[in-house]
């Protein structure tokens, strides 16, 4: 034996590749079936993974085409102030609405909030208290009323100053689509609510006539500059124009070079007129009057993108990292290693927050949260990678390649790399919801803030619904909703990639 | 063993060392706020200050490396975390953040008191009936729990149970009575909301475990030899899984101190977890020292726990499993 081990003696110039021939792989005859192809073929038998992908695929849709196609004239005007009067309505359906999803809620009402909602409804004929399911009485006598209270039209009125020309453009829009917005002027003597059209005491408390109706206080003199648009039912003006007891519809302002006019608005028609839809909002509307729905599909394509990005950064950094490593091994990789050790156990709240205080004021909330991510986040990946090539760097055929004259560069990418191809692509699809989860939980704990009127991510929808939890339960569901189905379905999905991809893993849990 | 051990401790005090050196000198780096800002008593604040080394006796910053220094000598040394210069001026650190460390950690151990028996129980239920309809119902609830943030049970928990139905009050009582009959009452929404999430997670890995064990080569020769299904389950598969559970749930008890502030915030809970929120909006620089400290000490010690108690239970292991992408 001792002949053989002579082989070290032989000086290395004497070796010389038998031909020129590249270390490539021939051509295959037949048809293959490729890696992907196997893998894809053994996911399409997963049944709860193929469900995951259509519930990832439709949230995906979601995500993409109602910014890009149902955003409305209303959810566009982003820093619009008429926003505010549009707060907190509950989801609603046009075509749903049997199955509860009507922009009602259930409340309990005095007598004298159940008349104040009356009134409304007697003024502009829409439906605002649908239902009173019955009543019960306090110990201290008061009665209270169940409700089905409608929260659109339920909204009521306010006072809006127009100018000469806003005033004119909405009596011609009256006029040609004969939905009344502005109701007549008040005399306001206690009270400076808008919604309260007839005699009350100074707390609001209507004060009935005999027949148990409600007695109203319209302006009957004074300018409203010529209103000549809709007058509601019971206005002298509807049969004589000129009549001196008709109603007045503004209050005019200002002196005579810039006339102003306040006016009585109903803001559910007034919502027509300014935005040329009827509101109705699927997911209801936020406390700033945003619509969630398309709010929430801006948050979550926001997400999307921000959790791809680094989990393709992530890859990349770690793959690299991780190649090296393995590759070479010796000092170079216990030296990498330790580096890694001590960015692993670096607790992620931490290098957020200390991200956020150094890079947010010159880089942005969304960089330096970024930054976080990809500083840490790269290490699995990395662990991945060097794994499998401590695995199989030492096998014959890497030695088969390297004796016929493979480069380093490719034996590690050509040879070695695609053999940690199958959990790469799992570990990458799991850091998706691993990132958005993170980002929700950083937002909702106010360490990052990323609202701002053109941005949203589902964290600080979150974040800004909790306030209104017992009041306003929608503005937190839809957002939970979402980022719960996400979580699910991820890891649904996520399962059956890896078991699809190491069939040999299948069944095991982590 | 004793040598593994002593190195793996002194692994990781290096590791410690450097993150919170790192820590340390980001946060020097930021434009500190004078202690003279906050008003004319800061006197106090400024004494320490001198104390810790970081300022001179007139107050004016001295060169970054002395402060390491300094730090390193005074602070990690003898312990003298400063005192607060913005949340609660004038009280020491270190004093504020023992009096908050007890509400968390109860807060925990109900958590696990609720979590480890019942996970277990599922895990060990759902491995027993292995692909019959109680292990789907149990496997598909799992995954849900498992996947679903526990933010989100606990806007479940706060509404329904302390909102629509009045069962508990909706943030915790305040005051340091912890152990009487109405703090543990208004503590059980947020143990609950904790739990959650542990259930599943033990419920999975248990099941996972368990049914590796229960189709090994071993039990079989143990049904043979003539034991009965339960005495199986009982002697050999359930102990030669525990080897593996019982590491699992000494971490995740010490993980999930650091784990629960977000379930502390949402009931505001006098704990750690809202101290090291409100630190980072107030700018307290030595309560986010002394807090990110914690953490990373949590961290470090949930790690190096698990692979120790791996090694002390089944000596075949004595190999270092590292946290796999975990944020």
């Amino acid at each position: 034996m001792a002949n053989t081990d002579n082989y070290k003696n032989i000086p290395a110039e004497k070796f010389r590749f038998t031909n020129n021939r590249s270390s490539s792989d021939e051509k295959f005859k037949t048809k293959q079936i490729g890696y992907l192809e196997d893998a894809w073929h053994r996911f399409r038998m997963n049944k709860s993974s193929i469900v995951a992908s259509i519930i990832i695929l439709v949230l995906v849709i979601y995500a993409i085409v109602v910014p890009m196609f149902c955003e409305t004239t209303y959810s566009r005007s982003l820093t619009d102030t008429t926003y505010l009067t549009y707060t907190k309505l509950l989801p609603k359906t046009k075509h749903l609405q049997w199955l509860g999803w009507d922009g009602c809620h259930k409340v309990q009402l005095t007598e004298n909030n159940l008349n104040y909602y009356k009134a409304i409804e007697e003024e502009t004929g829409f439906d605002v208290v649908r239902k009173v399911y019955g009543q019960e009485s306090t110990e201290d006598g008061r009665v209270l009323y169940d409700a089905k209270l409608d929260s659109y039209t339920s909204n009521g009125f306010l006072y809006m100053t127009l100018s000469q020309e806003q005033y004119d453009d909405l009596q011609a829009w009256q006029n040609e689509t004969g939905i009344q917005v502005i109701y007549p002027a008040i005399k306001t003597k206690n009270v400076s609510d808008a919604n309260i059209w007839y005699e009350a005491n100074q707390k609001g408390v209507a004060t009935l006539d005999r027949n148990g109706n409600f007695v109203n206080v319209y302006k009957t003199s004074g300018n409203d500059g010529n209103y000549s648009s809709l007058r509601i039912a019971g206005d002298p003006g509807l049969e004589d124009a000129e009549a001196k007891d008709r109603y007045r519809y503004a209050t005019v302002t200002g002196d005579s070079t810039s006339v102003s006019y306040k006016c009585r608005i109903f803001k559910y028609t007034y919502f027509q007129y300014r935005y040329g839809f009827e509101p109705c909002f699927v997911f209801g509307t936020n406390a700033l009057g945003q619509d969630i729905f398309t709010r929430l599909a801006a948050g979550a394509r926001f997400s999307f993108i921000f959790a791809i990005a680094i989990s393709i950064i992530n890859l990349f950094i770690g793959s690299m990292y991780g190649a090296v490593e393995g590759y070479f091994g010796g000092a170079l990789d216990l030296i990498m290693e330790r580096i890694s050790d001590i960015l692993v156990d670096i607790p992620f709240i931490v290098v957020a927050t200390l991200f956020q205080l150094h890079l947010a004021k010159k880089v942005g909330p969304v960089w330096s949260l970024l930054f976080a991510f990809v500083l840490t986040g790269w290490i699995s990946m990395a662990s991945r990678v060097r794994m499998q090539f401590y695995r199989f760097k030492g096998q014959e055929y890497v030695l088969a390649a390297r004796t016929l004259g493979a480069s380093n560069g490719r034996l590690m990418f050509k040879h070695i790399f695609p053999n940690s191809l199958g959990t790469l692509i799992t570990g990458s699809v799991l850091v998706i919801p691993g990132v958005i989860f993170s980002e929700s939980s950083l937002t909702y704990l106010g360490i990052i803030n990323l609202e701002s009127s053109t941005m949203t991510s589902v964290g600080t929808m979150l974040a800004n619904g909790k306030d209104y939890l017992a009041t306003y339960p929608h503005i937190i569901f839809m957002p939970a909703l979402f980022i719960s189905l996400l979580e699910i379905s991820f890891n649904l999905f996520g399962n059956g990639l890896r078991d699809a991809f190491n069939p040999a893993l299948r069944g095991a849990d982590e | 063993m004793v040598k593994y051990v002593i190195k793996r401790v002194l692994l990781m005090l290096l590791t410690f060392f450097v993150i919170i050196s790192g820590c340390f000198i980001l946060i020097r780096l930021l434009p500190n706020i004078p202690a003279q800002q906050f008003g004319k008593d800061m006197s106090l604040v400024l004494q320490r200050r001198v104390r810790q080394g970081l300022v001179d006796a007139n107050g004016n910053a001295i060169p970054l490396i002395q402060q390491y220094w300094n730090f390193i000598t005074r602070t990690l040394l003898t312990g003298e975390w400063g005192v607060s210069e913005s949340l609660y001026i004038g009280q020491d650190c270190m004093q504020v953040f023992l009096s908050k460390l007890p509400a968390t950690i109860l807060l925990n151990v109900y958590a696990m008191v609720f979590a480890v028996p019942l996970g277990l129980l599922l895990g060990i239920y759902a491995a027993l009936k292995k692909n019959k309809w109680q292990d789907h119902v149990i496997s598909t609830g799992v995954m849900i729990f498992v996947s679903v943030p526990s933010y989100v049970y606990a806007f479940l928990v706060q509404y329904f149970l302390c909102f629509k139905l009045k069962l508990f009050p909706l943030v915790m009582n305040s005051g340091t009575n912890y152990f009487s009959a109405s703090m543990f009452h208004s503590m059980l929404p947020a143990v609950i909301s904790l739990a959650f999430g542990s259930i599943a997670g033990f419920a999975r890995f248990t099941r996972a475990e368990l049914t590796e064990v229960l189709t090994s080569e071993y039990l079989l020769l143990a049904r043979t030899k003539g034991l009965t299904k339960a005495q199986t389950t009982r002697r050999h598969a359930l102990r030669n899984a525990m080897v593996v559970i019982l590491p699992m749930i000494i971490a995740e008890f010490i993980g999930i101190i650091g784990g629960s502030l977000i379930i502390e915030n949402i009931f505001v809970v006098p704990g750690v977890g809202p101290l090291y929120v409100n630190s980072i909006t107030a700018r307290d620089y030595n309560f986010f020292m002394l807090l990110s400290a914690f953490y990373t000490i949590i961290g470090l010690a949930s790690g190096i726990l698990l692979d120790l108690s791996y090694g002390f239970i089944d000596p075949r292991i004595r190999i270092g499993s590292k946290a796999n992408g975990k944020y």
